[in-house]
């Protein structure tokens, strides 16, 4: 039993449904309880879909239970069969089923349905969201997919992209067009734009791309032992990942075809003096594996910050991401405890986050600024606008999507030099942030900012006692010169200097911190 | 009266139920008790319907969580109790403001059987008096949204002390705002002493004892209307305070019971009547000859019918209820003139093809299927606003009829350019 608040990812069978939605032509049965059925507004709010999502539940009740649920589920693929002529039907259990055993799979096959079934074991206690979605895939590709004659010019299928994705339907439109530019056509997009029917014609293709390892990296090796496709390893985000991933291609598919660049703007506006204010600026990056692996190389070596902490919520990618944040000099943070997440953020004290909606929330209680770089989505994850993550454009937007929360360069200097203008004082905010000025002190915890608000549930390491600073011994105080001095920095760097000022004292033992206390740290820290 | 609702046949379906579970109740719930907390003891999907349904419209620290169960729980390599046990222990310790603690079965835990009943009168012992700690199901296979409030209630009227005081109890979780407006109201219509549940904090916990008479603001709550007539309390039957017309029938009700005549409710109630009755006829003149089709969802569809029917102009196509409650919706059924189909429980697609057939100028339902209409070109209202926003009583009236009327204006405002043909997804 674990005690969860928010969680990042749902059950595995949320994960399926992702694959069913994105898909045509496809007809899911899930045996589920009432009440599981909240998961449609997932598709239809948070997504904006103008369709239910392609699934019926049995929505057993207590009732049932002592009667046939099997034979609701039965009646359930019938119906559904009948009224939606699917070109397949995909049956799970959600978690409540899994413990009923009726073994969704086994009834279907009793029931000689004139079109292929699919029959998907999801361990709802085990695995999550992200299983479910690759689990879903593998097992649709296993049932229609078939080797067979590849076409005459090169194509690729194109794999990973699902109903709720953070920013799916981008990345393929723009990856679809990189394609198109060196020659190379998509036989298959799936499983989202995909049926069945499109699924049996993947064999076709001379090499599959994954887009995203999360949702289909199982049916990628699959094609890649079963139909004989080799499939790109890079994740084309930022510039240099979009270069490497060209490169890629090329190989994989012998186009020479030139590639036009010109429409990346990401380097040189890094790389113009405007940028300069970003130089090393500390992130904290946290999301999927895959998304946080990309933007960590964006981050360093594209945006120039210093990456101060990583970490993924899906233990899937646990490796890889423990062997790159190594390469950082950092230890990766693998959990999906939100509350682990907010206590590390708040002792690496960054500049910015680049996280998922959970992160931009522990940036809003700690007052810093976040950017959404990863799942799981947010109504505004799904803008009305073009605006992908991966290939050239993805580069644009990043370093746009980035680079906003901040305040910006010349503004920054103006702070410093005139934090008492009454208009124009620190904390005001970005100029470019309308009506939000953030906490009075992000320095202070935000546990206990927030229980004052009327709730939430303070981390381990800040007692409610403190409301000062939270890691501050009893035998350390800031004298009241510092303290004054300490609120004419400004607000965005000003929980950083507590805090560094805070160690300095510890390690030279002093008891109390004066403004020369203060500027020694300043200096002991100075980069 | 003869020219009702009571006993049109109830046309009665069994299929998909696109509805919510109880649990979605604790984001209300939590918001009302500020020193509660909700436990559910559940799985992953239990914390990412919570997540969902608040997430899509609040993002505020919750006074939520969930126990989840892992695969060890259920194989039997952990004694669940015990592992419940520790994480009560761990959140109190969190959470010292925490004074009522309440463990929310699931789908999952009463499927397995675990035993919250117990588990919560172990705990009250071991961390009583300072923390009362209850339990109710906000299961799904147990209840239907609203009724995880229902439940929530019921499951606090056994532990609520005695008195053999003659007092009014009105019941059912309202916001602070317009529970004060209420309190107010029955104060000047001299009813006195009033006292409400769930209280906001514990320490203002009612007594209930035979000679409390109760009055229910919510139409879903049969089960507490259950538990405190076994306790010895009276219900007093009336109906719900929506609009001018029930806010003044209900509150005549209570007087009644109190021996107060009801001019003496009409001077109190007449300038916040007249207020009410002059911002419902300004959202009335869009709804006036509307038709509008309810898929069951919060059972504050009949209520709802009864006051856009008879104070807003509209017409009445289907109202859906996911149960139907003769005993506390019969006074809205007899004020509902006959004609509309009376539906309770569903099977959402049969529903959905007679929304489609009757093409009604509004549907009101769940959050899955709103947007699906509206790319059909069919209006809809969403019916987890109608919980989540104060529509109780005369200065809300005006709000209420209005959430109905803004879908319709905004149809006509974006006339020219709504996509309400969209080409088929597939």
């Amino acid at each position: 039993m674990k005690l969860a608040v928010w969680t990042y990812e749902g059950p595995p069978h949320v994960g399926a449904m992702r694959v069913a939605t994105g898909m045509t032509g496809l007809h899911m049965v899930l045996h589920a309880p009432q009440g599981d059925t909240y998961a449609d507004l997932l598709f239809t709010m948070i997504e904006r879909r103008n369709h239910r999502p392609p699934v019926s539940y049995t929505t057993f009740q207590a009732r049932d239970l002592g009667a046939d649920t099997s034979g609701l589920f039965k009646t359930a693929c019938k119906d559904a069969h009948a009224r939606f002529q699917p070109q397949a039907l995909m049956v799970a259990a959600s978690c409540t089923a899994e413990l009923i055993q009726d073994d969704p799979g086994g009834l279907a096959e009793t029931m000689d349905l004139p079109v292929p079934v699919i029959a998907l074991e999801l361990p709802s206690y085990q695995r999550k969201e992200n299983f479910g979605c690759d689990e879903a895939f593998l097992q649709i590709c296993r049932v229609l997919a078939k080797p067979m004659a590849r076409t005459e010019r090169v194509t690729c299928n194109i794999l990973g992209p699902t109903a709720l994705g953070f920013r799916h339907r981008d990345d393929v439109a723009e990856i679809t067009g990189l394609l198109s530019e060196m020659g190379i056509e998509v036989n298959v997009a799936a499983p989202m734009g995909a049926s069945p029917a499109d699924i049996a014609l993947m064999g076709r293709a001379h090499f599959n791309v994954l887009l995203y390892p999360e949702t289909a990296e199982s049916a990628a090796r699959w094609c890649e032992k079963e139909l004989g496709q080799p499939f790109t390893k890079t994740i084309p985000i930022g510039a240099n990942a979009t270069r490497a991933f060209i490169d890629e291609l090329r190989a994989l598919s012998g186009s020479t075809m030139p590639v036009d660049e010109t429409r990346m703007r990401q380097p040189w506006w890094a790389a113009s003096v405007d940028s300069t204010y970003l130089t090393g600026k500390r992130v904290f990056l946290f999301g999927d594996g895959t998304h946080v692996m990309a933007a960590a190389k964006v981050a360093r070596d594209e945006m120039g910050f210093e990456v101060c902490g990583m970490g993924c919520y899906n233990r899937e990618q646990a490796r890889p991401l423990r062997a790159l944040a190594k390469e950082f000099g950092l230890d990766a943070l693998i959990t999906d405890d939100y509350l682990e997440v907010e206590r590390a953020i708040e002792d690496a004290a960054p500049e910015m986050i680049l996280g998922t909606q959970m992160e931009r929330h522990i940036g809003k209680r700690l007052g810093i600024p976040c950017a959404v770089i990863s799942a799981p989505v947010h109504v505004q994850d799904f803008p009305a606008r073009y605006s992908p993550q991966m290939g050239f454009e993805g580069a644009n937007v990043l370093f746009d999507t980035w680079v906003h929360p901040l305040v910006m360069g010349l503004e920054e200097h103006l702070l410093h030099m005139f934090r008492d203008d009454f208009e124009f004082h620190d904390e005001a905010g970005p100029s470019h942030h309308g009506g939000h000025a953030p906490r009075n002190d992000p320095g202070a915890p935000a546990a206990h900012a927030a229980a004052d608000e009327g709730g939430s549930m303070p981390p381990l390491s800040a007692p409610l006692a403190q409301p000062d600073s939270p890691s501050l011994p009893d035998n350390i105080i800031w004298l009241n010169c510092a303290e004054r001095e300490l609120k004419k920095i400004p607000f965005f760097v000003r929980g950083k200097a507590r805090r560094n000022t805070e160690k300095f004292a510890l390690e030279k033992g002093l008891h109390e911190i004066s403004v020369d206390t203060l500027y020694e740290a300043k200096a002991h820290y100075a980069r | 009266m003869s020219t009702g609702c009571r006993d049109t046949p109830v046309l009665k379906q069994r299929g998909q139920r696109e509805v919510f579970c109880g649990l979605t109740g604790i984001i209300w719930l939590h918001r009302k008790m500020q020193d509660a907390f909700f436990l559910v003891v559940g799985s992953r999907t239990c914390a990412h319907l919570l997540q969902s349904a608040a997430g899509v419209m609040i993002f505020a620290e919750p006074r939520f969580g969930t126990a989840i169960l892992e695969e060890k729980d259920l194989a039997g390599m952990a004694d669940a109790n015990e592992e419940l046990d520790r994480e009560v222990a761990r959140l109190l310790a969190r959470r010292p403001d925490i004074k009522q603690l309440f463990l929310v079965g699931s789908c999952p835990s009463e499927v397995i059987k675990l035993d919250l009943a117990r588990a919560a009168e172990r705990l009250s012992e071991f961390h009583g008096p300072n923390v009362r700690v209850l339990n109710f199901s906000g299961s799904g296979i147990e209840t239907t949204f609203t009724q995880g409030e229902d439940a929530c209630l019921a499951s606090m009227v056994p532990a609520l002390p005695a008195t053999p005081e003659k007092q009014l109890l009105v019941v059912g979780a309202l916001p602070d705002v317009v529970e004060d407006q209420a309190l107010d109201l029955l104060a000047q219509i001299g009813v006195t002493p009033v006292r409400c549940l769930p209280s906001r904090r514990v320490q203002d916990t009612p007594a209930i004892g035979p000679n409390t008479v109760f009055a229910l603001t919510q139409p879903f709550l049969g089960d507490t209307h259950a538990a405190l007539t076994r306790a010895g309390a009276r219900h007093i039957s009336a109906p719900f305070p929506f609009g001018a017309e029930g806010s003044t029938l209900w509150l005549k009700a209570i007087a009644a019971e109190f021996g107060i005549a009801p001019e003496k409710v009409d001077q109190v109630v007449a300038a916040p009547r007249a207020r009410a009755e002059k911002a419902i006829a300004a959202a009335a003149t869009t709804l006036r000859g509307k038709r509008i089709f309810f898929m069951p969802d919060s059972q504050l569809e009949i209520p709802l019918a009864r006051f856009l029917t008879r104070e807003c102009g509209m017409e009445a196509v289907e109202i859906g209820t996911p149960y139907l409650h003769t005993d506390l919706h019969g006074p809205e059924l007899d004020l509902i003139a006959a004609g509309p189909v009376i539906s309770e429980g569903q099977d959402v697609d049969l529903q959905l093809d007679r929304v489609r057939e009757a093409r009604p100028d509004l549907t009101v339902c769940g959050l899955g299927l709103a947007n699906p209409l509206e790319a059909e070109g069919l209006a809809t209202k969403w019916a987890i606003e109608l919980v989540f926003t104060p529509v109780h009583f005369y200065e809300q009236a005006g709000d209420l009829a209005a959430l109905f009327a803004r879908p319709l204006r905004r149809h006509a405002a974006l006339k020219r350019q709504h996509p309400n043909r969209l080409e088929a997804a597939e």
